[in-house]
């Protein structure tokens, strides 16, 4: 619970734990329209020098460790901006402060982390400021297709990607070489090599299906080409988790569970860190920052991993999803926007910094710019035997799918996964079943919220 | 603060009693001014945390807040909607069940050591008394951290036992059992928190009364069946309604158990739960509110009805 990735737990809810209930919140400020508008003109290089040359002073809240360090670079390079680095908490309680800053009308920051499922729910109330008149309009090619998609809409930039988590497989070269199974290229290689490898090994699983973790589960659908939500910035959204291809994915690892040969615990807890280093795991369906969490939690089984791709439903045309990674956005009532947005540019954009972040810091990083730069992609990794597991995210991160939308309150849908879907994994009984079970308690929850759901 | 209040009003009433219509002299009213004074900053304090946000939270339960469409008057529909949430009344209904299975059980073993404590049978007895309290120190969040380790079906030390001997795991964390779990942290918790109240009952019996009964050839089971038991009758009915208010409040403890059972604990599981669930999961604090509400009532009804019940028993009696 410790490590700094518990970060990519999107369910951060249980750590808020020891807190009374302080029912005291939230009342008035309602759902004003957040839509992509027209872009606002554009902010001249002499009004951007003239802010930078001022006394300012910044608040940015954002959990990444050490990200004092690229904050030094910033205020290096502009010595007359000083910068309040806040760590408020990571995930749920950091937006629930948000909202409850941007509610009361003050103590919000001027730049915030906000992880890219989390943004329309800020989007929703007209808070993030469009960045593209302050010059996040010409990075946009520095960026894969779906990384851009994921902060923008149309020419309303919102945030500035910090990093991603494109899905691969991580996997234990020696115990699926014991057990006689080859590296799986497709699900269904993958469903017999579950079953093989459990059936030599029935201490230990090929791979574990997280019933407390939506992000897993929604990197799939991601992958498989479902695209179970939208939203067009106003009052219309969908709800979309049982289509097809959602059940098709609810169905394939129903069977498995059904049949024993992957287990269901759930994951960011001590006893799954334990699964990976006594192994119980031999395999991990896992996001770009996935291996650097791996190299830490399991020491003792160094040199054993190896990264490929995820699974494809269809070996011809490879795809994959992403879980997790984060953004720094601009909260519109910053009283200082261009200082502001100038700070979240420098951070993950200037390549000093960039890189440090993906380098020292180890957040896989989601600009073109720095995943083919030598420094990062040619790391060699001795925990994965020396593969060059950067270079191969890389590769993975081009075949992410685009347009993949969320909804403006993911914090309910992940919750109501592990009630629902969730549940039915943790007992084994009907997915398909679970899923459609998250469908309805979605979109009831829309309906109620006053959304349009198609 | 609460005892300063309580002995403050009553020495006030009865000196008032005591001088009907007389005019307050001057020393009276110095010492009246200072208790004011004396107790002015507990009320400061109660005013600010505890009846503004009540206050407040009632407030806001007579409101909607919708995502798209702002926040409009709803009346009674929040209650409306609580007493018919199957969320809420499962959750309501479990905590009825943990009530009746946790409570005597607790009640039943802190009698017991109370019992033993006082009848002087137990050598080191400041030592039993201490260990038997101790847990009560431990913060809840604590414990349950502590329980889930040795709760744990790959590496608690009962699922390690377990293996030895080729059994499975005991599943204390599957959805069935999980509640009993629960209970049985809480137990641990309060059995000597219990005891202490018990116990401060028992010393207090006038020592006349065995003496009498001893005469009489009553033997000590006897005289704890048929003396001591009923003379900390107030004090058995005091830790009931402790435990009936403390267990609809349940928190910690499911709470932190989720990260391990996160299916077995959904997020309505107890009320307190649920509400925290709605307030910051859901953004939806005016239900939430009124949840708090509905709770409140349910447990002022329950501590009333045992308090019936008593005030029953002691007039047949």
């Amino acid at each position: 619970m410790t490590s700094p990735f518990t970060r990519r737990r999107f369910l951060g809810t249980a750590l808020a734990a020891s807190s009374a209930v302080a029912l005291a919140a939230c009342s008035g400020g309602g759902g004003k329209s957040g839509g992509g508008a027209s872009a606002a003109p554009k902010v001249t290089q002499a009004q951007i020098d003239e802010a930078m040359n001022k006394d300012t002073t910044l608040t940015l809240w954002t959990w990444v460790p050490d990200i004092q360090k690229e904050v030094d670079l910033f205020t290096k390079k502009y010595p007359k901006i000083k910068v309040k680095n806040v760590n408020v908490g990571a995930g749920a309680p950091h937006y629930t402060k948000m909202r409850a800053a941007i509610q009361s009308g003050q103590g919000a920051p001027d730049v915030a982390q906000v992880e890219f499922q989390y943004i329309p729910s800020f989007t929703l109330g007209g808070n993030l400021l469009d960045l593209s008149p302050y010059g996040a309009d010409s990075i946009k090619s520095q960026y894969p297709e779906w990384v851009w998609s994921q902060v923008s809409k149309g020419e309303v930039v919102y945030a500035i990607p910090q990093d991603v988590g494109p899905m691969g497989l991580l996997y234990r070269d020696d115990l699926l070489k014991a057990a006689g199974v080859k590296p799986p290229k497709t699900w269904d290689e993958f469903a017999t090599a579950a079953e093989k490898y459990r059936s030599a090994n029935p201490k230990s699983y090929l791979s574990n299906l997280a019933p407390n973790d939506p992000g897993q589960f929604v990197a799939f659908l991601w992958q498989i080409g479902a695209r179970p939500f939208s939203y067009d910035g106003t009052k219309n959204v969908k709800v979309d988790l049982a289509s097809d291809q959602a059940k098709q994915v609810a169905k394939f690892w129903g069977d498995m569970v059904a049949k024993g040969v992957v287990s269901v615990d759930p994951d960011f807890t001590d006893a799954w860190y334990q699964g990976f280093s006594n192994g119980k795991y031999a395999a991990w369906p896992a996001a770009a920052w996935g291996p650097v969490f791996l190299q830490g939690t399991a020491k003792k089984t160094s040199g054993k991993w190896r990264a490929t791709d995820l699974p494809q439903w269809d070996a011809a045309k490879p795809a994959s999803g992403n879980w997790g990674g984060s953004t720094d956005a601009v909260l519109k009532s910053s009283k200082n926007p261009i200082a502001a947005s100038q700070l979240a540019l420098f951070i993950n954009t200037d390549k000093e910094s960039a890189l440090k972040l993906a380098t020292e810091q180890f957040l896989f990083p989601p600009s073109n710019t720095i995943l083919n730069d030598p420094a990062f992609a040619d790391q060699a990794a001795p925990f994965y035997g020396g593969q060059k597991v950067n270079a191969k995210f890389t590769d993975i991160s081009a075949t992410v799918t685009p347009d993949f939308q969320w909804l403006p309150f993911m914090d309910f849908v992940y919750s109501n996964y592990t009630d629902t879907l969730g549940k039915a994994m943790a007992n084994k009984t009907d997915m398909v079943a679970g899923l459609q079970a998250w469908q309805d308690g979605v979109a009831k929850y829309a309906k109620d919220q006053g959304f349009n759901v198609a | 603060m609460a005892t300063v209040t309580t002995t403050a009003t009553t020495s006030g009433s009865r000196s008032a009693k005591s001088t009907p219509r007389k005019p307050l002299t001057v020393a009276k009213k110095r010492q009246y001014r200072a208790a004011y004074v004396l107790v002015l900053p507990f009320f400061v304090i109660f005013l600010a945390m505890i009846i503004v946000p009540l206050g407040y939270a009632g407030y806001l339960s007579f409101f909607r807040k919708q995502l798209v469409g702002g926040v409009s008057f709803a009346g009674f529909d929040n209650y409306a909607r609580a007493v018919q949430d199957p969320a809420f009344l499962a959750g309501v209904g479990r905590m009825g069940l943990f009530l009746l299975v946790q409570v005597p059980v607790m009640l039943v073993l802190s009698l017991f050591f109370a019992l033993a404590l006082d009848s002087g049978m137990t050598r080191l007895a400041k030592f039993v008394r201490l260990g038997i309290f101790v847990p009560y120190a431990v913060p809840s969040v604590v414990a349950t951290l502590m329980w889930g380790y040795l709760y744990g079906p790959d590496f608690g030390p009962f699922a390690q036992l377990a293996n030895l001997v080729g059994l499975p795991p005991p599943p204390f964390l599957s959805p069935h059992v999980v509640l009993f779990s629960i209970a049985n942290v809480v137990n641990w918790e309060f059995v000597g928190y219990n005891m202490i109240i018990i116990y401060a009952a028992l010393r207090s019996i006038p020592s006349e009364l065995y003496e009498a009964a001893r005469v009489d050839g009553a033997s000590e089971p006897r005289i704890a069946w048929s003396i001591k038991i009923p003379a900390v009758r107030p004090a058995l009915i005091l830790t009931i309604i402790f435990s009936v208010i403390g267990t609809f409040q349940l928190f910690n403890e499911p709470n932190l158990l989720r990260i391990l059972a996160p299916n077995a604990i959904n997020s309505s599981y107890t009320p307190n739960l649920y509400a925290y669930t709605l307030a910051f999961v859901n953004q939806d604090a005016n239900y939430a509110a009124a949840i708090a509400f509905v709770l409140g009532i349910v447990i002022m009804a329950l501590s009333y009805i045992v308090q019936l019940w008593n005030q029953r028993k002691e007039s047949q009696s």
